[in-house]
């Protein structure tokens, strides 16, 4: 038991650290914007593709910066091409942009790579385990996530909060009118903004790749998680998302790794009721309800605490 | 959040026209749905309507919440989904218990399944609208989705649960089996259901929703409650939508979880958003077009879906109206006769944007082929000229197609909002709105 808490917590830490790599970006960008950028869990699957066929052509250090730089560009242009050109037309048809591009990208990764997972492996350098806890070998491939999400977290909090270009993105978060009447060019903020949270979601990618599912589906698998993340965090708030991340990627985690149901608890139903909805609940596991658990807590935050965790905002 | 997309006014009612013409439409609509399996009487073709049919339910169901009141939903296929569920579940109960309830009467109880479920989230859901709405749509839609995996004996797992529709009473010596009669009561219900849907914009209710889509603040201090109004919307939302997937089920004979999913979801959003979501006509033509392709496309092109979703980005960029936004624009332009002026540059710039959707149609192509399948299969018939994917030329047209096309229509197409603006001068001076 000891053992499995360890190694849950571990795991949990890690997922909830990859889970605030996206949902950072995709909360400065929210509350900077008023955008809800459903493309950016694309960009975490653009981010293990491109990892992927970097990797393939000139090794994994080299495309660990690349993948995120292209990924970041690619941002860039979805934010100066489509979302400036749409922005006039409100934040509904920004959201439905979004939408869109999140559907073509996934059609596109599809048509190119195929629906299969592909063979994106850890690199040799890092195939080893790190220790043993108990019994269990733990990879040194989930430290080396761990820190390069630890470092990243607080690389991004020194940048924000101690520097001159993240005093001008604050201000832009809540006073966007205001920071351009002194001079700064907004557009130009926003669009780095948007690179820069695209690169993240990218390096997120490129780092859970091996570890995890490199897949054209990866996308649609995490996406409303992350929705989840920020919404139960408070929008636009990072502390909340960074709590809610970990939050969310810890119980996930726990969820997964027990095994228990109300019939391993209070014993077995008597089997003369036949199969009834009642059955159904009594003999499911917790493991197999580990994937609307984050949809679980998003309705239950909705109803007791609807501007969320940390948030100040209702909408 | 307002919604600029949907500010026009959804009234399509024609003004000057008088009740006459507005009843003649109606009764054209009514005519041409019974007359339509008449002259196209292959089987392929009833299942054409039969589909297009639920999927118009569907969209204009859709369209009361983004169109009418603003709320965009991204699990709209929840609702649609339990519908359908009900459905099979109640024509298995009487099929096995001999209850006296005969298949037409099946789809409303698929809307009351909608509506169930619409009025026990709702009240949560509604609390917000704009961006947050989107997400709890999603959430709840995601949540649903999973669920039903889990529960098996209602939800009969990835199978689904089937159902015979001729098992249940007769009446009128129809059984139900043939598709034409099948069609028949998909377009009895599309007819019942497409009145029902527009008679709720004239109501006062309907008004009081576009009221809360446009301002809410406003709609508050006249002394009504926002979140009441979307709670109402995404109910009347519900049961329609429920109807649709009743239908689904008894055209199917099936039901499973891939109906509540996020890609039915994602479709029923397209079609209305495609179609225009400003008018009550919109999400019709939507429907036809998305169905229409989503048939007529599978069969030529593996990457369908790819064009869904760069047809869909390309209405939002550039006409946010949809196809009916597009078409109304120029009602005030017929009226005052000053078309003509615009359709030269029309002619004219349609040149090279062909040229460009058939450069970014055989680049699409060429890598879809190029990645899918070496050696077979990797010759693309595109307007009767074949080009092989693997082949230097074809990627040369491909590239001088997209970039000359776009270097071209761009100036062509300012061109055209040149002579546009033109006309609709000379449209307002004569009187008609433009």
């Amino acid at each position: 038991m000891a053992e499995l808490i360890v190694i849950s917590t571990l795991n949990g830490i890690l997922f909830g650290m990859l889970l605030f790599l996206l949902s950072s970006g995709l909360t400065v960008i929210f509350s900077m914007m008023g955008v809800l950028n459903f493309a950016h869990a694309s960009f975490y699957m653009l981010g293990a593709f491109f990892g992927y066929q970097l990797t393939r052509w000139i090794g994994f250090w080299p495309a660990l910066v690349l993948a995120p730089l292209l990924v970041g560009a690619v941002g860039m242009a979805v934010e100066r091409y489509g979302l400036r050109n749409t922005h006039k037309h409100g934040h509904v048809a920004e959201l439905l942009l979004t939408f869109g591009l999140a559907f073509a990208i996934e059609e596109i990764v599809s048509m190119i790579w195929g629906k299969s997972p592909m063979d994106y492996r850890i690199p040799a350098a890092l195939d080893f385990p790190a220790f043993t806890v108990f019994s269990t070998n733990y990879p040194a491939y989930k430290i080396f996530m761990l820190v390069v999400s630890v470092v990243i977290f607080v690389a991004l909090l020194i940048t924000l909060k101690r520097t001159r270009v993240g005093l001008i993105v604050q201000a832009a978060l809540t006073h966007p009118s205001m920071v351009g009447h002194l001079g700064h060019n907004v557009g130009r903020v926003f669009m780095l903004v948007f690179g820069v949270g695209s690169a993240l979601a990218g390096l997120a990618g490129v780092i859970a790749g091996p570890s995890l599912v490199t897949q054209s589906d990866m996308a649609a698998l995490l996406g409303p998680i992350l929705f989840v993340v920020i919404v139960f965090g408070g929008l636009g708030s990072l502390p909340g998302a960074f709590i809610a991340s970990l939050l969310i990627g810890l119980i996930q985690t726990f969820a997964v790794a027990l095994n228990g149901s109300l019939a391993s608890v209070f014993g077995p139903l008597d089997p003369s009721l036949g199969p009834s909805p009642l059955t159904d609940i009594w003999n499911v596991t917790i493991a197999q309800v580990a994937p609307i658990l984050p949809y679980v807590l998003l309705v239950l935050v909705l109803i007791f605490r609807p501007m969320g965790l940390l948030g100040t905002r209702e909408s | 959040m307002t919604n600029p997309v949907t500010t026009a006014t959804a009234a399509t009612k024609d003004e000057s026209g008088g009740t006459l013409s507005f009843y003649g439409i109606w009764l054209i609509a009514a005519v041409a749905l019974v007359v339509l399996p008449l002259i196209f009487s292959s089987g392929g073709s009833l299942t054409s309507f039969s589909l297009i049919g639920i999927s118009i339910i569907f969209a204009l169901s859709y369209n009361i919440l983004l169109g009418q009141t603003g709320l965009l939903s991204f699990g709209h296929a929840v609702q649609y989904g339990l519908g359908g569920f009900l459905a099979v579940h109640m024509m298995n109960a009487v099929a096995s218990y001999d209850w006296p309830i005969p298949l037409p009467v099946i789809p409303l109880i698929g809307g009351i399944g909608g509506l169930a479920f619409a009025t026990l989230v709702g009240w949560v859901m509604t609390k917000r609208a704009g961006t947050v709405f989107a997400m709890i749509s999603l959430g709840i839609g995601e949540l649903v989705a999973s669920s039903s995996l889990i529960l098996r004996s209602v939800f009969g797992g990835e199978s689904g649960i089937t159902t015979d529709r001729t098992a249940l009473p007769h009446i009128f010596g129809w059984t139900f089996g043939p598709q034409l009669q099948v069609y028949y009561l998909i377009a009895f219900w599309v007819m019942i259901s497409a009145i029902a849907m527009y008679a709720l914009t004239r109501t006062p209710l309907g008004r009081i929703c576009n009221a809360v889509r446009d301002n809410p603040e406003r709609v508050e201090f006249i002394g009504y409650d926002p979140h009441v109004v979307r709670y109402f919307a995404y109910m009347f939302a519900g049961f329609f939508a429920g109807i649709a997937g009743g239908l689904t089920a008894i055209n199917f004979e099936i039901a499973n979880s891939a109906y509540l999913g996020a890609t039915q979801s994602g479709l029923v959003l397209f079609a209305a958003f495609i179609g225009g979501t400003a008018y009550f006509f919109g999400p019709i033509l939507g429907a036809i077009l998305v169905t229409y392709l989503q048939l007529g496309l599978t069969n030529v092109t593996s990457v369908w879906q790819l064009y869904f979703g760069i047809i869909f980005i390309g209405i939002v960029m550039f006409a946010p109206g949809g196809i009916a936004g597009i078409l109304m624009k120029h009602r005030p332009l017929i009226r005052a006769r000053t078309l003509g002026t615009v359709i030269p540059s029309y002619l004219v710039a349609a040149l090279p944007t062909l040229a460009l959707v058939l450069g970014i149609i055989l680049s699409i192509e060429t890598v879809a082929r190029y990645t899918a399948s070496e050696g077979e299969g990797n010759v693309i018939n595109l307007v009767g000229i074949p080009f092989v994917a693997t082949a230097p030329t074809t990627w040369a047209v491909a590239v001088v197609l997209v970039v000359g096309g776009f270097l071209i229509a761009r100036v062509t197409w300012r061109r055209v909002a040149e002579a546009w603006d033109r006309a609709a001068t000379v449209a307002r001076d004569r009187g008609y709105l433009a």
